[in-house]
């Protein structure tokens, strides 16, 4: 006898027809599922009762595969096997790797392509298949324990995903047999466990402290949708973090010297740990450390006095990120309707107590912060799957860098600014630049900088078949469309005959957080000479189009038209400006510029008139009346 | 005429309806659309009809339309877990077989 759960009226499900459906929180260090039950949000729970899947894979040379709390304790004696982090690598190229974070333990193999595998024991992995593993097994769980197949997932991603990275998370998710329904970003998800969608409009932060990530991100309900205003973040620092600072003044403390082996330093991070967490309840807690091998016996006194000194620093590291994300929001404080508080770190006291500072506001915490994500995922998903009447929500996510192209002379065209909110499809129309172009490459940038140099590539496509027109005649309209997933596509279309191309970006690796950030504040800190170069480029695009055209004139007609002198002194011209072209002074250029047309005035006038009269031969005056 | 309710349907059932926050109680019928005759109906009752039948159990209100207390009488209402399943389930005097899966029924 199959079990039944309490429908909406109306809604119940004919037999096997039920639509089951589950929020995954995939998460760096942990991961989770959520369903909702009977109308309730609940996680669901493996055989020992346990919500949380560390976000652990272990490969064993007979090729089965060990993901979680087994794998986690396999880290220590079987390193290289076993995957930790693997969201890091997510949408990730082996050369962002190696700049980015030095903590990784594993190996990569030599592949030649971009994508980075992992060398184990059963074979090269990739980030995808590795992430696979961890919801193959959240699925298997769900689909014990709902008693079925699932219909479909909502899946998050942090809010400052890029392209590839959601893109090698929906693969991911395909891989391991999930149909997801949609990839939801992660403080939306929050917002919605905490039902802000139902409340009235207001602005929200949702400050993420987690395992080894903090992200802070500005939400608004405006109309019954959310829309990321901004989001910042650090994308290594966390509560490991709280934990490594503990286990260092342990090490001063017990006179432990530096180099000591690895299972003494797990044992003091595990001590810091164990200690981090009881002062959330008490004022104090003693520690004792025993290592015969190392010959160290050691006890002492924590109290929250000596933490708040140790963990005070890294607190501060995430207000700045709060303070950037209001800022680009251009909210203040005194706009915000609720604080939410995710991830596990935020239980910690002190933490609450300095983002309560800092915001002027009490945060919430009802929702164990550890689970308030997977939760909202998982209304989300009951929504989607349509086990809910009534609800109409629809959730809105932005892009975090404009979208643009490349235009003559190296500059970036922004097509959508960014913070837009997605889904969204934008549409430009370009032009040719040169007499009788019949193709045009298209080259996708993201970044906020003038010059596409700055910039970061994205992809590049060409359109061929347009018809040989003039300079200028060409209309080729360019559409970016971003999906609710938040992937790009772009397509290009003449509008005379009707020739397209497009493409779908998967930008071959991503962006980091801090990345985007360090791309934002450049483009901040160089505002004045972006817009210097713009100028220079745009006076050097407009040079090159006069000379191009006067040349292609003086090649048909200026023996004709001209006589020897007035040649000479438009050569000059030309020469001058030319020659000014090279330097970088773009009002020096632009008066190079006037200066020819000033002395090509004569000429154009008489081509004018040429070509004039000969339309008119052969008509009646009456002709040109009507 | 009865349908009943065990103690831990009842517990479930009011816990589900105050964390929805609405809802004058649950209803229980049976629709013909199953692979072996008739399924099952488990939703929360926001309104109840004229015709309706209403029982209380335990301090819950299970409300049920006539046709379907015709099947459904005597059914004994219970909440169980099956390993990491968990959920309703009928006990049903009037079934005489069910389909394989036990989602439909006939009488």
């Amino acid at each position: 006898m199959a079990l039944i759960q309490i429908s909406e009226p109306g809604k119940s499900a004919a037999p096997h027809q039920q639509r089951l459906a589950v929020g995954i929180d995939l998460g760096t260090t942990n991961s989770l599922v959520a369903t909702v039950r009977s109308g309730m949000p609940v996680t669901l729970q493996d055989e020992n009762g346990r919500s949380i899947l560390p976000s652990v894979v272990r490969y064993l040379a007979n090729g089965s595969v060990i993901t979680g709390e087994a794998a986690k304790k396999a880290a220590i004696i079987d390193p290289l096997n076993t995957i930790s982090s693997v969201k890091r690598l997510m949408g990730r190229d082996i050369a962002d790797i190696n700049a980015s974070s030095g903590d990784i333990h594993y190996e990569f193999a030599e592949t030649g392509s971009p994508a980075p595998r992992i060398k184990t024991v059963a074979g090269n992995v990739s980030a995808i298949e590795v992430s696979a593993e961890i919801l193959k097994q959240l699925k298997h769980r769900a689909e014990q324990a709902l008693g079925g197949e699932l219909t479909g997932a909502v899946v998050t991603v942090p809010a400052y995903f890029d392209d590839a990275q959601r893109q090698a998370t929906k693969d991911a998710a395909k891989l391991a047999g999930l149909n997801v329904l949609r990839l939801l970003n992660e403080p939306t998800a929050a917002a919605v466990a905490y039902g802000l969608d139902k409340k009235a409009e207001g602005v929200h932060v949702i400050y993420d402290l987690g395992g080894g990530t903090f992200d802070v991100s500005v939400l608004r309900l405006n109309r019954g949708v959310f829309e990321v205003m901004s989001t910042a973040g650090n994308s290594t620092l966390g509560g490991d973090d709280f934990d490594r600072a503990i286990a260092n003044w342990l090490k001063q403390q017990a006179a432990i010297s530096s180099n000591v082996d690895q299972s003494l330093v797990r044992q003091l991070i595990q001590k810091a740990c164990d200690a981090k967490e009881a002062l959330t309840d008490a004022d104090s807690v003693t520690i004792e450390i025993s290592d015969a091998a190392n010959g160290i016996s050691w006890h002492g006194t924590l109290t929250r006095d000596i933490l708040r000194g140790l963990i005070d620093p890294l607190i501060s590291q995430t207000l700045l990120p709060c303070k950037r994300a209001l800022r680009d929001a251009g909210i203040t404080r005194d706009d915000i309707a609720d604080v939410v508080m995710v991830g596990g770190s935020t239980r910690v006291p002190r933490v609450r107590e300095l983002v309560r500072e800092f915001f002027g506001r009490e945060p919430l915490v009802d929702v164990d912060p550890e689970l308030v994500v997977a939760i909202g995922a998982a209304i989300q998903a009951d929504i989607l799957v349509g086990n809910k009447p009534q609800d109409e929500m629809l959730l809105l996510d932005v892009i975090p860098l404009s979208l643009g192209i490349e235009t003559m002379g190296g500059l970036a065209e922004k097509i959508i600014q960014r913070n837009t909110t997605i889904p969204v499809a934008r549409a430009q129309e370009f032009t040719t630049f040169k007499d009788g172009q019949t193709a045009m490459s298209i080259h996708v940038v993201q970044g906020e900088r003038e010059l596409v140099s700055d910039c970061r590539s994205l992809a590049k496509f060409e359109l061929h078949g347009i018809p040989p027109m003039v300079a200028g005649a060409a209309r080729i309209r360019v559409t970016f469309q971003v999906d609710a997933d938040g992937l790009l596509s772009v397509s290009a279309k003449e509008q005379t005959t009707g020739v397209a191309s497009s493409i779908q970006v998967k930008p071959s690796y991503g962006l980091s957080d801090s990345e985007i950030e360090h791309m934002l504040r450049d483009s901040m800190s160089h505002a004045e000479q972006d817009v210097t170069a713009r100028n220079l480029r745009e006076q050097q695009v407009e040079a090159d189009r006069v000379i191009l055209a006067l040349q292609a004139a003086l090649k048909a007609d200026g023996e004709r038209l001209l006589s020897t002198d007035e040649i000479r002194q438009v050569q000059s011209k030309l020469e001058m400006l030319q020659k000014t072209r090279q330097g970088n002074d773009h009002a020096a250029i632009k008066r190079a510029i006037d200066d020819l047309n000033q002395a090509s005035t004569e000429f154009a006038a008489r081509r004018m008139n040429e070509s004039i009269s000969s339309a008119m031969a052969g008509h009646k005056l009456d002709d040109f009346g009507r | 005429m009865s349908i009943t309710l065990t103690e831990a349907a009842a517990k479930h059932v009011q816990g589900f309806l105050a964390n929805r926050g609405n809802g004058v109680g649950v209803r229980l019928g049976v629709k013909t659309t199953g692979c072996s005759g008739m399924a099952y109906v488990l939703e929360f009752a926001d309104e109840v009809n004229p015709e309706d039948k209403i029982f209380e159990d335990h301090g819950v209100k299970v409300i049920v339309d006539p046709k379907s207390l015709l099947y459904l009488d005597g059914t004994e209402l219970d909440y169980t877990r099956e390993g990491l399943n968990e959920g309703f389930k009928f006990n049903n005097p009037n079934v005489k077989g069910e389909c394989g899966c036990g989602e439909s029924f006939t009488v």
